[in-house]
């Protein structure tokens, strides 16, 4: 299980990543961690030319929190958040998703950036950055640009990222004090590829309603979505076992996942509506009565 | 560019430059460029955890790294946990409480224990599991294996106590 | 005698092999690197079920770094076929599996082709460039369609039925027309296998000038493989050594004779250049033998008042596409072991075994055992609901008694004489087991929902068997140096046995466990040796053990007489020294230094089995709308006669009951309907993490010493497994009972679950 022959480089400035993406065009490939790649190279289902190592470029492994919202560094790998403790204030709720992500090992070398231009539809990082409205923000040869998260995963395993732009950063609005959230997945085994998950946050005001609710979910199609229905739902009501109730079956009447040699499609929408009620009432701190 | 890359790196230690094409794995250069053969490889595809190594200080898949991404970074491998023929706290707790059988998938546990407890010296047995499970051993049922690391936790507060 | 008398065996000493595992210092096969090697990769078929119209490597050959490329037209006009080593079953041998394939392909990762090249990337690289064409034929994915006949894997048997036949003792018929109490139901063990931690992988190294074969990376069943490999190469034995190194897990799998045990070595003795294979996970996942899957109809007929009247039923094993070394074993055994530890007057088996275009089946840890655990226990739970009797009490009833043993339980294997269970007290056992469960404190957890979690308890019983003969052989030498080194023909595959026999050898030779050397496995160690599978390895090994110490101290005693002038019988040994009638001593070492280096052959040869027995015990909690289950307790308990070191047989214990909830819960071959593998990877494929089964605790016995070995141990190996997915499967049954599902189609996945507590809401039935 050896991977393709190709070519390696590992230039130290972005400029010089982009000329080479630009000049191979579609036979090029940057890495940075490699945990999605490495793998997919070992089984030759992605058979690059040419590998553009951007590991060692400066500038892209910063974490910044301001007023404007939080900006992760394309390069800063899943410990650095784990391990953030301004990131634990700053946003709970990616610090927890990126928690569920895969292993420890794995964890010490995958980034953000990889995690978004590989796009699987049940990992934890794109899910965060489509819940949260997050922009990412790319570079190519035409320049600077920015992509909604909603704009940017196309399909599973594809984005909208053209093959000569690299991810430098994504960037999160500001998480409010007063912000409700909670993060649940069901995989089949401990750092497995979920088979759903749900990020949500809304802001709690004094009379308990919930505000600008964002309802995401990964796992149960072909990119992350936003569960708008399931949303709409819970939108200015106060949150109750009923509205819990509503969300749950709104979240999974929205989507239509395909069986899989994991599960079957109707598996992973019922649990998508389970782990949307679990989510809803976490975050409300409100005990659900669960029975089958 | 071309078919090959000359690649240099610390690992236990010492210096190594090898001539590598740049698709060999970290796993396959350290085993079979360098023959530093303690570090095994049970998938190759960043699964099962036996070709783990410390790099930089954080455990990471070698099998889920190209050797030349490894330019300059300072390794540690199981080959470099013992003191000459003296086994390490944590080696020696392995033995003491039968945490290993067949021993292929020991190495990649041994480097991922040891960097959790020289980070986390008072990991309880849920944060041990958690780290350890990305590690698969088929012989051990993993009971003995978490009893060893909980056992070898001393050792490593100690460390902790002088280094302050 | 003295204190040094007994010492080690019942002492859990740390293992001899774990200084060079801990320190990266063992010796695997991939670790084996002689220069001048070539590195091979295979081509295996992508497609299920084929005729292959045309193979051109002309292509591959040409590229740099390839050596040469082998398929079936290099091998010869006969391609020789994997010989059957156990369970021979009348009907299987028309099945055999040929080194390489010709004509046809019949499973998803049957060789094609060999390239050989300067590295393993470059012969990979290779593998993609070699032009095949094969013309798709009807897959045949499961039994039911074997059983139609309506695609013929091999053409020339006109059949996909390998073999059909019938066992039983006691009329079993009447017994169920008479009975107050029948129920029948349908069972589905799936597919899965053990997945050692290192693949498989050999090194052959072919020396031209005496024209000798040296293959590295042998194990298990050595000296039957080299038999074997000698008869196709055509080749005397004696010309073949094969070499055991460090090996990284077995569990039944690894260590079977394979296509690639003669590919390689061929291709070595045909390039002359040392060659070495290293089975990557993909390869391993769709090539090495694949287990388990056994479909049974069973039925149980008893009295209103829980007594077993008789078992009856139907077993059918999918076999995948060829026979291999294990034969029949897998459907054979689950037919056997459905009479379980039970007194039951009258039993009645049909079996069955398929040829589909799978990967052959063979043999994994606790092999037709699991399986039929699990269809019987399964059933037991059933019958005990429906006649309102408790199910301990149940089972209470219908264990055998110790003042039963031994008991027959009849010829319920072909290719076996009858079988007896050896000895042991199964009440005790299932006691002991309750006890340390806490049965009595759990008890009113039993199908109580907490929190939306069911909670489910369950106690199963099991008897096994291990210690195949026919023989094992030891050779032991007393060096120079007063070390003793014992060459013994089991084999090691990561359990420890270099500790446990020198712990066995040192208690017989009186002798420090540290003066011992155990090397194990090797054709070069001896002339004759059976190696290690049905947890037979202590049981033989050990034994034999004991009869080459008796010899050796004879050896000895010869040796001193003749420094001492006396007779040998007059000399006597007394903790490493030997005494003459005249007071004289001398050590070990120095009558080696004087006589030279002494040694004894021991052997030990048995045909009975012994049968280790024990129950097992579930506390589960399921999570009714994920389906997911969590094993809150387990406990596993064993009598094995006699634990030599019982740290590795708790050991044991454990690893094959997590390995055994992996087999419930997690591991499942996949395949869809045009018989290809879905998920050959370990992403996919999925194997128990460190986060899954925590709970688990284990409780060995020594209750009853086997009669039939004068260690009085019993297999070891496999009890923590053979019950697992019987009581698993049973606590969530109980845990849903409230909804009336019954789990009887492994694996039990979150999903599984679900859609049975879906079908149940809805009042569907499932079809059969």
């Amino acid at each position: 299980m050896k991977a393709p022959r190709f070519e390696y480089v590992r230039p130290t400035r972005l400029e010089d990543a982009i000329g080479f993406l630009a000049r191979h065009g579609g036979d090029a490939k940057a890495i940075a961690g490699g945990q999605s790649l490495v793998p997919m190279m070992a089984f030759r289902l992605a058979a690059p030319r040419l590998l553009v190592d951007i590991g060692r470029i400066p500038g892209l492994n910063g974490i910044a929190v301001d007023d404007d919202g939080i900006r992760l560094g394309a390069l800063v790998r899943w410990r650095d958040i784990e391990r953030s403790a301004e990131l634990q204030r700053a946003h709970p709720l990616l610090v927890e998703a990126v928690r569920h992500v895969a292993h420890y090992q794995i964890r010490n070398r995958g980034t953000v950036g990889g995690s978004l231009a590989h796009a699987d539809p049940a990992a934890e990082m794109p899910g965060i950055a489509v819940t949260c409205d997050a922009q990412i923000v790319v570079v190519g040869p035409r320049g600077r640009r920015i992509i909604a998260a909603a704009e940017f995963f196309a399909a599973a395993l594809s984005t909208t990222l053209a093959a000569d732009e690299l991810i430098i950063e994504v960037q999160l609005p500001p998480w409010r004090d007063n912000r409700r959230w909670a993060f649940e997945e069901f995989a089949r085994r401990r750092g497995d590829f979920a088979l759903a998950g749900v990020a949500l946050f809304y802001d709690g005001g004094a009379d308990g309603t919930a505000t600008n609710i964002h309802i995401g979910a990964i796992g149960v199609g072909d990119t992350p979505v936003r569960l708008t229905a399931a949303e709409s739902a819970v939108e200015a009501k106060r949150i109750t076992a009923s509205i819990i109730r509503d969300a749950g079956a709104a979240a999974a009447a929205s989507v239509k996942p395909a069986d899989d040699i994991h599960a079957p499609g109707e598996y992973r929408r019922a649990l998508l509506g389970v782990l949307t009620e679990r989510a809803l009432a976490r975050a409300a701190g409100l005990a659900l009565r669960e029975d089958a | 560019m071309s078919g090959r890359a000359t690649v240099q790196f610390t690992v236990n230690g010492k210096h190594y430059a090898a001539d590598v094409e740049p698709r060999t794995t970290l796993v396959d250069c350290l085993r079979h460029d360098l023959k530093l053969t303690g570090t095994h490889v049970g998938c190759e595809h960043g699964v099962c955890g036996a070709c783990t190594v410390i790099l930089d200080g954080a455990a990471v898949r070698a099998c889920l790294m190209f050797a030349v991404q490894a330019e300059g970074a300072d390794i540690v491998t199981v080959e470099g946990l013992a003191d000459g023929d003296r086994l390490s706290p944590l080696q020696a707790s392995f033995r003491k409480h039968h945490a290993l059988q067949c021993g292929f998938c020991t190495p990649g546990i041994l480097t991922t224990a040891h960097t959790l407890l020289s980070e986390e010296p008072d990991a309880d047995a849920d944060r041990i599991r958690e780290v350890l499970s990305g590690n698969i051993c088929r012989c051990t049922g993993y009971v003995q294996i978490v009893e060893a690391v909980l056992d070898a936790r001393a050792a490593y507060k100690q460390k902790w106590a002088a280094a302050l | 005698m003295t204190a040094v008398r007994n010492v080690y065996i019942g002492q859990e000493i740390e293992r001899t092999e774990d200084f060079r595992f801990l320190t990266g210092r063992g010796t695997f096969v991939d670790d084996y690197e002689p220069t001048g090697l070539l590195h091979a990769a295979i081509l295996r078929s992508s497609v299920a079920h084929g005729r292959i119209r045309k193979i051109d490597a002309s292509a591959a050959i040409k590229m740099a770094g390839v050596h040469a490329v082998i398929t079936a037209a290099d091998i010869g006009e006969k391609i020789p076929t994997i010989p059957i080593r156990l369970a021979p079953i009348k009907g299987l041998e028309r099945y055999l599996q040929p080194v390489i394939a010709t004509e046809k392909v019949r499973y998803v990762g049957e060789p094609i082709a060999v390239v050989l090249a300067e590295t393993r990337a470059i012969a990979e690289d290779a593998t993609a460039e070699i032009e095949l064409e094969i013309e798709t034929l009807a897959p045949v994915p499961d039994w039911r369609v074997a059983e139609t006949d309506s695609t013929l894997l091999v053409e020339q048997n006109g059949t996909n039925v390998a073999t059909r036949y019938a066992v039983g003792s006691g009329d079993a018929d009447a017994a169920f027309a008479i009975a107050d109490y029948t129920r029948r139901e349908f069972f589905h063990a799936h597919r899965h296998t053990a997945v050692p931690m290192e693949t498989r992988g050999l090194v052959a190294e072919w020396d031209a000038a005496n024209e000798r074969l040296v293959v590295t990376g042998a194990t298990k069943v050595t000296f039957f493989n080299r038999r074997a490999l000698a008869a196709m190469m055509q080749m005397p034995e004696s010309a073949i050594d094969f070499i055991e190194i460090d090996v990284g897990g077995g569990f039944g799998v690894r260590g079977e004779f394979y296509p690639e045990d003669f590919l390689i070595p061929f291709a070595a003795r045909m390039t002359r250049r040392p060659v070495k294979w290293i089975e990557d996970r993909t390869e391993h996942l769709q090539a090495a033998n694949h287990s388990r899957e056994i479909d049974c109809e069973l039925e149980i007929a008893c009295r209103h008042d829980g007594t077993i009247l008789a078992l009856r039923g139907r077993i059918h094993g999918d076999m995948g596409a060829y026979t291999r070394t294990n034969s029949g074993v897998v459907p054979a055994k689950a037919a056997q072991f459905l009479h379980g530890p039970y007194r039951i007057p009258a039993v009645k088996f049909d079996v069955a075994a398929y040829m589909t275009s799978k990967t052959p089946i063979g043999t994994y840890r606790a092999p037709g055992r699991f399986e039929a655990n699990f269809f019987r226990e399964r059933l037991i739970d059933m019958a005990a609901r429906d006649l309102n009797i408790d199910p301990v009490e149940f089972r209470r009833k219908n264990l055998i008694a110790t003042n039963e043993m031994p008991y027959s339980i009849g010829k319920l294997v072909p290719y076996e004489n009858e079988s007896a269970y050896d000895s042991g007290d199964y009440h005790v056992a299932l006691e002991k087991c309750l006890a340390a469960f806490g049965w009595q404190e759990k008890k009113n957890l039993q199908g109580r929902n907490i929190d939306g979690r069911y909670h489910g308890l369950a106690v199963t019983c099991f008897v096994e068997s291990g210690g195949a003969g026919p023989r094992e052989n030891v050779r032991m030498l007393l060096e120079r140096d007063g070390r003793v080194t014992v060459a013994i023909g089991s084999s090691v595959l990561g359990q420890g046995l270099e500790t446990v026999f020198a712990q066995i050898a040192a208690d017989a030779l009186e002798l420090p466990f540290e003066a011992f050397r155990v090397l194990h496995g090797s054709t070069t160690l001896l002339d004759e040796g059976f190696g290690t599978y049905h947890s037979r390895a202590v049981v033989m090994g050990g034994s034999a053990i004991l009869d080459g110490a008796k010899n050796l101290l004879s050896a000895i005693r010869a040796a001193a007489s003749l420094q001492f002038n006396c007779r040998a019988d007059e000399v006597s040994i007394d903790g490493g020294k030997a005494k003459g009638p005249d007071g004289r001593t001398l050590t070990f070492a120095a009558l080696a230094a004087a006589a030279g280096p002494i040694s004894a052959n021991g052997t030990f040869a048995n045909a009975q089995r012994t049968f280790s027995y024990g129950a097992h015990a579930a506390h589960v909690a399921v999570d009714a709308r994920t389906g997911h289950v969590a094993v809150l307790d387990y406990v596993a308990v064993e009598d094995v006669g006699r634990a030599i070191n019982p740290a590795l047989v708790h050991g044991q214990t454990l690893g094959a009951v997590v390995q055994g909830l992996g087999g419930v819960f997690l591991d499942h071959l996949i395949y869809d309907a045009n018989a290809q593998l879905l998920n050959a990877s370990l992403a996919d494929y999925l194997l128990p993490t460190a986060t899954d089964f925590p709970h688990i605790r284990g409780v060995t016995l020594e209750l009853h010493r086997s009669p039939s070995n004068p260690l009085g141990a019993k297999g070891a190996g496999e009890g923590g497994m053979v019950a697992v997915a019987a009581t698993a499967a049973n606590a969530v049954a109980a845990a849903l009972s409230s909804f009336g599902v019954q789990p009887n189609d492994l694996p039990l996945s979150p999903p599984r679950i679900w859609q049975l507590l879906r079908d149940a809401a809805s009042g569907r039935q499932r079809a059969p």
